[in-house]
């Protein structure tokens, strides 16, 4: 019993953090209504300032604190909610996650270009020095780190249950995050309180990222998001919690650390078990947590009895092209191929070859986030896992059973569907905020698990997917992938465009717009749910495969996570809603990327944090800023055509007597008035669709 | 001369692209009760909500106690003294009783008066008292409105909009709710009342308005509502209010607010004067 003891409680400094994570996502998520994916980038804001006033410019360890986590921390929140929250107050809960995903890329990706993109190895620390061991506990050894971690820990906890249950600050709070309305109605300035609690939040983030710094053996500016795999464990924990209860969160966050630290001692070490269980164990939690707390379910639902009130979401921009476009648009788009198929061909230069083609692979990845994310609505942060699925799959089949890569690439595709049919069985019943999160939980478990064997991502020397061959037709060569890539784009394109003309996207579009009211009309939103999920998945790991393919050695790394992330934000940047979006999307990230390595390192993220920026506008244009821009132009093209047309009209009738031409002109304007406000009246016309999911469009 | 609390001129306001008020005039005198009566969608709510300062107005004018008030925030507002018990559920259902009470009078009391504020709301609803602990979500209906009152009884507001009192409450309750009103009304608050129930707010009211559309089809005295609401609902249409036969005189000027007979010269109210007896300038 006591050496039971003696390993868990090595647990608890451990589990703290994970506390400290999950009572700051808490905290945010019931003061703001945000889930807070950034939390993780903001804590690690305020760790490498810290180290970088500590240890670098040799601040007193007291005023790099001051300025890192009490001044830095809280105006960084103060202006995440003036510049952030504010616009996307009334958004959907969807629409708020992609904002602070974008900035959970933004942050980090900023700082090697303020700072410098130098690596840290001497980690300061705070308060109490954790290379001294200061005490024991039976035969457990307690060094500095661990006492300052669970020290903090608690006095935080504390400290928020005393603020919220007795002081008016935290009644008001309470008030404020329940209804603004309503609190506003009793004559309390919510603006100001959601700043505070924003503010308080950062201060938090700040907070753990310091208490965190001795556990990270470096602060690597080119990886900054060490913090969001930590963050896993903090959202176990906060889902744990209901997402409401701060006790629970910290019971939950060092229950999590004392089990994974007895698991490590108990488990044979080197076992498979000890290899694939531990690091999975927060992701085996929080599916656990979320399938088992019903309570979770209506996360996304908001309480406030006034929301009648806010105007309704801005309708979506729909391009409608005068039916004089069609013509010269079409054969612009078939220009435009031709153009395209005959230049990578001849006189595009090979290394501009390469990229082009990655850019069509992309694509066909982006196309299936254009499937789960643009027709079902839902955000699915699992996409890089499903492209690795089908990538390994195609590499294992061609290295040991001698498949043709593009036989692979089926197969591949079929298994990552197969995969995203029992992810979305396993979360069938939850939607929006969990799906997302659960979906977040599944890339971190095939980025640290899944991928790390051997059989699978070939382990550390990677796994080579050798280039296709048809007959006598190779594709070593980039421009003749060019084409291969080309054709399996567009067969991609049409299997898009056919769902979401066929049955299953009406439903979903019907989904998208009122779950209640499709459900009514005997829609099963569980198998049209479950059909998108694996098509996005099988069309991810298709487009994984090809990836694999042109790029030829591969690993792990080159399906993390973080591009799960990325991708998807490119994606809603562009535009989710159309295959067009998709294909922009891809060539454009390929492109920038290609044009980036012109560019010093030091900018490099620059990249990154533009689409990140763009992910901003979704809660304003949940159509993507292309698709924006085009509606736009389109109609002004269409005023345009109108214009032209009158003018005409007026010119042939000038001839006539001057009496007859006045009337005639007033005809003239009469009868052009009505065709030139349908563009013109464009944006204020679509409203009556959009909230009834109207909205769809092929 | 009673001089009017709160004008309206020429509000329009909208949802979006859905335009819910079309130029909306009326006049409340200080003392009155007013009771804001139509059918479904006819824009009371929208109405009270851009007394308010809950929704924006995108034309016209709002003017409380003499203050142009039109598109403050709603927080100033309510802290000039114009209190708003919004339809439906009108309390923070995840607070306790008493810590919605404590909410409320903290800021319209002070912080020294809210012990004594507490006793006279406990004292005017009873049942309160005995679930001052309890969550206000898992009140009744009736209950929940009775919390609404009581922040409203215990401090009284210069103003006074009540939206749907009696919506989803049964008789017994409503009837209850309604002494509520009349001991607020007492207390020298002036109360704007919008109301489906139209025996039910007449009873309280000695001035209506009657809203279709968006726009005024009707106001005047109290008295003369009920019939000039069976002419304009009756037909389904709105009736320019001019043009309706055998209606009360005042409501010949769509634009005139209607008078209780006491009532002194209509227009041009000195806004002077009426600044200077607010409790809090604006």
């Amino acid at each position: 019993m006591s050496s039971l003891l003696d390993y868990a409680i090595p647990g608890v400094p451990y589990g703290c953090e994970f506390a400290l994570l999950a009572v700051g996502l808490v905290l945010t998520f019931r003061a703001t209504g945000v889930f807070n994916l950034a939390f993780g980038a903001q804590a690690f804001v305020s760790a490498f300032v810290f180290d970088l006033l500590d240890e670098y410019a040799h601040w007193p360890q007291w005023a790099a604190f001051a300025v890192a986590v009490l001044v830095l921390a809280p105006g960084l929140g103060l202006a995440l909610d003036h510049f952030l929250c504010r616009p996307i107050r009334t958004a959907s809960t969807t629409a708020k996650v992609v904002s602070s995903l974008g900035l959970l890329i933004a942050i980090p990706q900023s700082i090697p270009i303020i700072f410098g993109g130098r690596t840290r190895h001497r980690i300061g620390y705070l308060w109490l020095n954790p290379n001294i061991v200061y005490f024991h506990i039976g035969s457990t050894p307690v060094n500095g780190a661990d006492i300052s971690t669970t020290v903090v820990t608690l006095g935080v906890v504390l400290g928020l249950m005393a603020m919220f249950r007795w002081t008016s600050a935290g009644l008001t709070m309470r008030a404020v995050v329940e209804s603004r309305r309503l609190a506003s109605l009793e004559g309390v300035n919510a603006g100001r309180v959601a700043a505070g609690a924003w503010a308080l939040s950062s201060l938090l983030a700040g907070l753990a990222g310091v208490m965190l710094l001795p556990q990270s053996n470096s602060i690597d500016p080119t990886n900054p998001l060490e913090f969001t795999t930590l963050l896993v464990a903090g959202i176990t924990a906060a889902a744990m919690a209901g997402m409401s209860s701060l006790p629970v969160a910290l019971v939950g966050g060092i229950g999590l650390g004392v089990l994974e630290n007895l698991l490590v001692k108990f488990l044979p070490p080197g076992g498979v078990l000890a290899q694939g269980l531990l690091p999975s164990l927060p992701f085996i939690v929080l599916v656990g947590v979320l399938l088992a707390n019903p309570r979770l379910r209506h996360l996304d639902q908001s309480s406030d009895p006034l929301a009648s009130v806010d105007p309704p979401p801005p309708p979506r921009a729909i391009a409608i092209r005068d039916k004089r476009l069609e013509l010269p648009m079409k054969w612009g788009f078939r220009l435009l191929v031709i153009a395209f198929v005959v230049s990578c061909l001849t006189w595009v230069p090979g290394n501009w070859v390469f990229p082009l083609g990655q850019g069509l692979v992309f694509s066909v990845i982006f196309l299936s986030i254009t499937l789960i994310t643009g027709m079902s609505g839902q955000l699915s942060l699992c996409q890089a896992s499903f492209a690795g699925i089908g990538a390994f799959t195609a590499g294992q089949l061609a290295l040991h059973m001698g498949l043709p890569v593009l036989l692979g690439a089926v197969v591949g595709a079929v298994l990552a569907a197969v995969v995203g049919v029992v992810l979305a069985l396993l979360v069938i019943r939850v939607s929006g905020l969990l799906l997302t999160l659960v979906t977040l939980a599944f890339a971190l478990f095939a980025d640290n698990v899944l991928f790390q064997f051997s059989w699978t991502g070939g382990g550390v020397a990677g796994l080579v997917v050798p280039r296709p061959a048809m007959g006598s037709v190779n594709f070593n060569n980039d421009r003749a992938f060019v084409m291969l890539a080309l054709v399996v784009l567009a067969l991609c394109m049409g299997v898009v465009v056919l769902i979401q003309r066929g049955t299953v996207g009406r439903y979903l579009a019907a989904m998208r717009g009122s779950p209640t009211a499709a459900a009514s009309l005997g829609i099963n939103l569980s198998w049209s749910k479950v059909t998108v999920f694996a098509l996005s998945a099988g069309m991810a790991g298709l487009g994984g495969a090809l990836y694999g393919s042109i790029e030829g050695p591969i690993s792990s790394t080159d399906f993390n996570y973080v591009l799960s992330l990325v991708w998807v934000v490119v994606v809603i940047t562009t535009g989710a809603q159309t295959v067009e979006g998709a294909v922009q999307a891809g060539m454009a990230f390929a492109v920038f990327a290609q044009v980036l390595t012109y560019l010093p390192q030091r900018v490099a993220g620059i990249e990154f944090i533009m689409f990140a920026v763009g992910a901003l506008t979704y809660a304003a244009h949940p159509e993507g800023i292309v698709e924006y821009q085009r509606s736009i132009w389109m109609a002004r093209v269409g005023r345009w055509l109108e214009a032209w047309d009158e003018r005409r009209s007026r010119m042939a009738r000038s001839g006539m007597p001057p009496g007859s031409a006045a009337t005639g002109a007033v005809a003239g304007g009469v009868g052009g008035a009505p065709g030139s406000a349908v563009p013109g009246a464009l944006p204020a016309s679509a409203p009556g669709s959009a909230p009834a999911g109207g909205a769809y469009h092929a | 001369m009673s001089p009017m609390l709160l004008e309206a001129e020429g509000l329009c306001a909208s949802y979006g692209s859905y335009r819910a008020l079309f130029g909306v005039s009326l006049a409340l005198p200080e003392g009155s009760v007013m009771a804001l009566l139509g059918s479904n969608g006819a824009g009371k709510s929208t109405l009270a909500r851009v007394f308010t300062g809950l929704v924006a107005s995108t034309g016209g004018t709002v003017r409380f106690a003499g203050c142009d008030i039109t598109n403050l925030p709603a927080w100033r507002i309510a802290r000039m003294g114009l209190v708003h018990v919004p339809e439906g559920r009108g309390v923070f259902g995840s607070l306790s009783v008493e810590e919605n009470l404590v909410l409320s009078f903290r800021r319209r009391a002070g912080r020294s008066e809210v012990s004594t504020a507490l006793e006279r709301a406990y004292g005017a609803f009873p049942v309160l008292a005995e679930r001052r602990r309890q969550q206000a979500a898992t009140l009744s209906g009736g209950q929940q409105r009775m919390l609404s009152l009581a922040k409203v009884l215990a401090v009284p507001p210069r103003l006074l909009v009540v939206d749907e009192l009696s919506l989803g409450l049964a008789p017994v309750i409503v009837d209850a709710v309604y002494d509520g009103l009349v001991a607020i009304r007492s207390n020298g608050t002036t109360l704007l009342v919008v109301e489906q129930q139209v025996d039910r707010a007449l009873a309280l009211a000695d001035l209506a308005v009657v809203l279709a559309k968006g726009a005024v089809a009707w106001q005047g005295p109290a008295a003369g509502a009920a019939t000039a609401m069976e002419g304009i609902l009756g037909t389904g249409s709105v009736v320019d209010a001019g043009s309706r036969p055998g209606q009360p005189d005042s409501a010949g000027q769509p634009d005139r607010p209607g008078r209780p007979d006491s009532a002194g010269q209509p227009d041009s109210v000195g806004t002077g004067e009426g600044a200077g007896e607010m409790g809090r300038s604006c």
